[in-house]
């Protein structure tokens, strides 16, 4: 059902788990199955140093989650927010058309880390 | 990789005695059961043996007994076959949430032709409310549908019970019993039913092949037209080596259901009391005991089970799940939710259906294996970081 990328990202996920004193943290929820996916962020000099994710979803939003994170972390936080939902699933040599939604998922978590990150760093001015 | 196969109700691998009754009939016996020769004769012949073989396990007359090409076939007969036949009489049905979706969308079809359908709920261990059935009579109401055993959470319903004050208001019953057959006794006089879908595949019999039981007396009409095969009730050549191997998955299943049954009951309890005793958090779905001795189904707060069902995949285990992630539709299981739980909790459930042939060793492999992979997923999920209360 999945290619073998996507099954190695799922079996092997990378970056899982919390950052204690995250900078931004993205918690996003799908409409269309229910599931839920948080994202966290470091950010140093506009630059995301480190992102770790947590999900509860099936195998393609575990394997979308841990790739949005080896595709975010070195990247600015004005290209992050350039990566798009297809970037995900084509990193990953493509989903099944019902499971597109799921890297939805993860793309929303990261930006709606970064947006986190960006209204603590507003309240902070 | 050893391979473990736990979704029995899916469908089984057919029994080597069974292909063994199949073969001749793909290459000597190959006639048409229609033709007058001795190829023919021979065919109907084996036709004839097949049908007295399944009828007496069920406890039926052989020309009660209508060959389908299996389970949805059957359901789509009893139903539609019944509702248009006996139109003028009334147009309505009563059925149950939580039926197969042959059953189902049978009726959601019959709706769009103008007849008007009931479902009545279960409760949260799936079992049918009766009162409820029976408050839901009419005096236009034509057919009452509910399954035998539940494929998803394999509760048994009490099909005697609504067979009583079926027969007292002259209601036509059909049940569903694909799921059933085999595994617990399925009789036509003791469940007091006029109709009843049985299916080969889920019994170690070929795929492709089943049976609908029609009482004598029950008026029903034909869905397909051709020549008139099955007394005039099912046009179309009969599949006599899926027939014949049917009929011999039967004979088999009547041989052993006793020690069968035994032995499946055996390996579920001890899988749900291990399973329950190594993770938290974890609860049985489905009534505990009536239920059909292979149904295992289990639910795992906090995780997804098509991820589940991928790392089991990973160690050579077949299970299924009703998560909404794992179905085309992205709705969870309807039956789930007809017994009230929420999708979150659906999410997380598995079935585990065994068979005769499954080991005790295999049980404790994948109960182990369900203790790892329930952990590995928790420690990944963002609401069980929130529950403490994890093992
Ligand atoms: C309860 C029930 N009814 C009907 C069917 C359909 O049977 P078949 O696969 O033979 O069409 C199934 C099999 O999935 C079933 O479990
Ligand atoms: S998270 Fe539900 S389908 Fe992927």
């Amino acid at each position: 059902m999945y290619n073998e990328k996507v099954m190695d990202h799922f079996s092997n996920p990378r970056n899982v788990g919390e950052i204690e004193d995250a900078d931004g943290i993205g918690e996003v929820g799908n409409p269309t199955c229910g599931d839920m996916m948080n994202i966290y962020i470091k950010v140093k000099d506009g630059i995301l140093t480190d992102v770790k994710f947590k999900t509860f979803g099936c195998g393609a939003a575990i394997a979308t989650s841990s790739m949005i994170t080896e595709i975010a972390i070195g990247k600015t936080i004005e290209e992050a927010l350039e990566i798009t939902r297809n970037d995900v699933a084509e990193e990953l040599g493509g989903l099944p058309q019902v499971k597109m939604h799921c890297s939805n998922l993860a793309a929303d978590g990261l930006h709606a880390a970064i947006e986190d990150y960006r209204n603590k760093q507003n309240i902070k001015k | 990789m050893k391979r473990i196969y736990m979704d029995h109700s899916a469908t089984t691998p057919v029994d080597s005695l069974v292909v063994d009754a199949m073969l001749p009939y793909f290459t000597d016996k190959f006639g048409n059961a229609s033709s007058l020769h001795s190829f023919g004769q021979e065919a109907a012949q084996a036709l004839e043996q097949s049908r007295q073989q399944v009828a007496n396990s069920i406890g039926a007359k052989p020309e009660e007994i209508i060959f389908t090409s299996g389970g949805t076939e059957s359901d789509n007969l009893a139903i539609k076959g019944v509702a248009y036949r006996n139109s003028r009489k009334g147009k309505h049905i009563i059925t149950s949430t939580i039926e197969h979706p042959a059953v189902l969308s049978t009726c959601a079809y019959l709706e769009k032709e103008g007849f008007e359908v009931t479902y009545v709920a279960v409760d949260s261990d799936g079992i049918i409310d009766t009162e409820e059935l029976e408050k839901s009579i009419r005096d236009d109401t034509i057919l009452i549908s509910v399954m035998h055993a539940n494929n998803e959470i394999g509760t048994i319903q009490p099909i005697s019970d609504i067979s009583k004050f079926a027969k007292e208001r002259g209601i036509y019953l059909h049940t569903d019993a694909v799921q059933s057959l085999g595994k617990i006794a399925v009789n036509v006089d003791e469940l007091g039913v006029d109709l009843l879908s049985i299916s080969s595949h889920k019994i170690h019999g070929p795929k492709g092949v089943g049976a609908l039981y029609v009482r004598k007396g029950t008026p029903l009409q034909t869905l397909a037209h051709g020549g008139g095969h099955e007394r005039h009730m099912r046009a179309g050549t009969e599949n006599i080596s899926g027939i014949v191997g049917f009929a011999k998955a039967v004979a088999l299943a009547d041989e052993r259901i006793v020690d069968d049954a035994k032995h499946m009951r055996h390996l579920r309890d001890l899988l749900i009391n291990k399973v329950m005793n190594s993770i938290d958090n974890a609860y049985l779905v489905g009534h505990p005991t009536k239920r059909l001795p292979n149904n295992v189904n289990i639910r795992f707060s906090f995780i997804e089970g098509e991820s589940m069902l991928l790392f089991l995949d990973m160690k050579g285990i077949a299970i299924s799940t009703g998560s909404a992630c794992s179905s085309k539709s992205l709705e969870p299981s309807h039956v789930l939710t007809a017994i009230g739980l929420k999708p979150e909790d659906s999410h997380g459930s598995l079935r585990i259906t065994l068979g005769k042939d499954n080991l005790q060793e295999e049980i404790d492999y994948v109960a182990k294996a369900l203790v790892e992979i329930v952990g590995h997923l928790r420690a990944m999920s963002p609401i069980a970081g929130k529950n403490p209360s994890l093992r």
